[in-house]
């Protein structure tokens, strides 16, 4: 990644220059030999303190930030951290292989998985490769694919929704974008393995969902999940994109609110000031939650394990049902 | 009686329940712009005479079109829509709420219940599309989500009629999760082995179309409808050019695969009958034996 280039949020930069400050410190003073130990310890106290202030408070708009955030950790990253090894498999087999989904042959110590997420680039020509992580009806395809391969050959299904929606495009209508999305979702209630889904980014929409039912749904501390992105919400019922911020704010699409609203199982801790601080810590959580998860959901029955997930999903909505003698 | 008598019966009920209406009044075709009065609208359905553009109707039009006389037995009522994120925009939710309930007298979005088409007892669902633009919140999901469940202990087939600018947004991740609450329940049917036929009519976009409007085991739309997963404006800001002509119309998604046939509305009862027909196999379909692949 292009550490250098890639610029910092606002509200996190104190706690960069505070950090960058120390690093600074430590370099010149075991340059010249000197002990600068307590003034050292005084600024890490500073950067926690500063931490817990700005991070314990975050708005629903930072929060965006935050999940979108350039150095933020994409599904390869955690491929790469979470699993012992991983195999790439590319195509639907019908007519391409969409980029902007990833997906494949997983090893997590004695377990073989499918493993499948939204693919985001990095920098411009990456972003432009992924298609800025907004897939295509081929990527769902492909996905489904693998997922049946998955239940096919036993394997547990682990994946990392990333994205800011399905691709609206001429092309994505005429395959056909809602009936991919739409089998998905009704086929991913059928398949008699457990899947374990982390949205560790962005939940946008349809495109998001479409790789989002499982028995356990995850997210990240600072991901976001919601019908459709903050600027759409804005276009729609401000009739103005740039009320972007509101939109979000109204939406309620941090993960706390998420859990409130009883459309995930739990929010999983990101490391002081986001995932983006430290892949290492925010893999090795992730990787916890899969074993303890497969120890429990390896051991049911299929058909309790899909009776349970469809129950689960029943279970979603809130409304008002009137008594019959009201 | 001939399911095609019955189908006309349907078709006699709606036109003469109409009897009240004056000779003068008259709307203007959205298609074609040609002067429609209003006597003779009922007539055909509310279809234009000049483009056979087929003008939008009641949930009770269709209700009357699609059941046998008298069938009817509307189910799970007394469900609303509350407002679980305290939603506010240019206007309250709670208030979008008030003013659609007192505009259509529905609970929400959809009305689901039994009924029979030429004697083939079904569960059907009609989407509402005055309730809101039709959109699916918690209440349209909860209420798919039962009629698909009494289908499968009555093993009656299921039909939905959509019409709906998709997921509901005040709603949010609630309405999202309302896709897969849907389609997790049609998974079901389809192990149960019990139908599922989807008629589309205009318009059906976003979480409706990307949900069950797209996996029934058979799929009917009306002619001309607007069907899609992204709205025609997303699509043209994200390209930044034309549509091309009958972009996401049924026609275009007959093309492309996406829907099994075009069916125009004074044809519809008899397509749905002979289809339902086909599935329940001369028996009742609680006689036959699920597939469990
Ligand atoms: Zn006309």
């Amino acid at each position: 990644m292009n550490a250098k280039k890639t610029p910092w949020l606002d509200f996190e930069k104190p706690i960069v220059e505070l950090e960058e400050r120390i690093r600074t410190l430590e370099d010149s003073a075991s340059l010249r030999g000197l002990d600068v130990s307590d003034e050292v310890t005084r600024l890490r106290t500073r950067v926690k303190t500063l931490g817990k202030e700005i991070f314990d408070n975050l708005d629903a708009w930072q929060r965006v930030q935050l999940a979108r955030h350039p150095r933020r950790p994409t599904t390869n990253d955690y491929i790469e951290r979470v699993f012992d090894n991983f195999v790439e498999l590319h195509g639907d087999r019908q007519f391409r292989d969409d980029p902007a989904i990833v997906g494949g042959l997983a090893w997590l110590g004695d377990r073989r998985l499918v493993v499948i997420g939204h693919q985001k680039g990095r920098d411009t020509k990456s972003n432009i490769h992924r298609n800025f992580g907004m897939a295509n009806p081929e990527g769902y395809r492909k996905a489904l694919r693998l997922m049946q391969l998955a239940a096919a050959t036993g394997r547990p299904i682990v994946t990392f929704i990333d994205t800011p929606g399905a691709y609206p495009g001429i092309g994505a209508e005429e395959r056909g974008q809602g009936e991919a999305i739409a089998r998905n979702l009704r086929e991913m209630a059928g398949l008699p393995v457990p899947i374990i889904v982390f949205v560790m980014g962005e939940g946008g929409s349809g495109g998001a969902l479409a790789i989002g039912v499982g028995d356990r749904v995850y997210m990240l501390e600072n991901s976001i999940y919601s019908v459709i992105s903050p600027e759409g919400c804005a276009a729609i019922l401000w009739r103005d994109r740039a009320k972007a911020q509101e939109a979000a704010k109204a939406m309620k699409i941090t993960a706390q609110d998420a859990l409130r609203l009883g459309a995930i199982d739990a929010v999983l801790d990101e490391p002081t000031g986001g995932s983006h601080r430290d892949y290492a810590a925010s893999a090795a959580t992730v990787r916890a939650r899969i074993e303890a998860d497969l120890d429990l959901l390896e051991a049911m029955a299929p058909r309790d394990l899909l009776d349970a997930r469809l129950a689960k999903f029943l279970a979603m909505g809130i409304f008002h049902e009137k008594k019959s003698d009201e | 009686m001939s399911w095609l008598t019955q189908a006309k019966k349907g078709i006699q009920a709606i036109t003469t329940q109409k009897k009240e209406i004056p000779d003068n009044l008259w709307s203007k075709c959205p298609s074609c712009g040609d002067v429609l009065y209003h006597r003779e609208l009922s007539r055909s359905l509310w279809v234009c005479s000049s483009c056979e553009h087929h003008l939008r109707i009641s949930t009770d039009q269709y209700l009357d079109l699609l059941l046998d006389e008298g069938s009817w037995h509307e189910t799970h009522r007394g469900i609303t829509s509350v407002d679980p994120l305290g939603f506010k925009d240019s206007k309250r939710y709670e208030d979008r709420i008030k003013a659609s309930l007192k505009k259509t007298g529905r609970d929400d979005a959809v009305v689901v219940g039994r009924g029979e088409i030429d004697h083939v007892p079904v569960g059907l669902a009609v989407m509402d599309f005055d309730f809101m633009g039709g959109s699916m919140g918690s209440v349209v999901g909860e209420k798919l989500a039962r009629m698909l469940q009494d289908c499968v202990k009555e093993r009656t087939a299921a039909i939905i009629l959509s019409r709906s600018g998709g997921a509901r947004m005040q709603e949010s991740l609630l309405s999202l999760m309302q896709m897969a609450k849907t389609s997790a329940m049609l998974n079901r049917l389809r192990e149960e082995a019990v139908p599922f036929v989807s008629i589309i009519t205009n318009p059906t976009t976003g979480g409706v179309t990307a949900s069950y409007a797209q996996l029934g085991d058979v799929i009917m739309a009306e002619p001309g409808a607007l069907i899609g997963f992204a709205g025609p404006r997303v699509i043209q800001q994200t390209i930044n050019s034309e549509l091309p002509e009958g972009f996401q119309s049924s026609e275009f998604l007959l093309e492309h695969g996406m829907l099994d046939m075009i069916v125009h509305r004074k044809d519809l009862k008899s397509r749905l009958a002979e289809v339902l027909h086909w599935f329940v196999d001369g028996r009742d379909i609680s006689e036959r034996q699920p597939f469990r692949g």
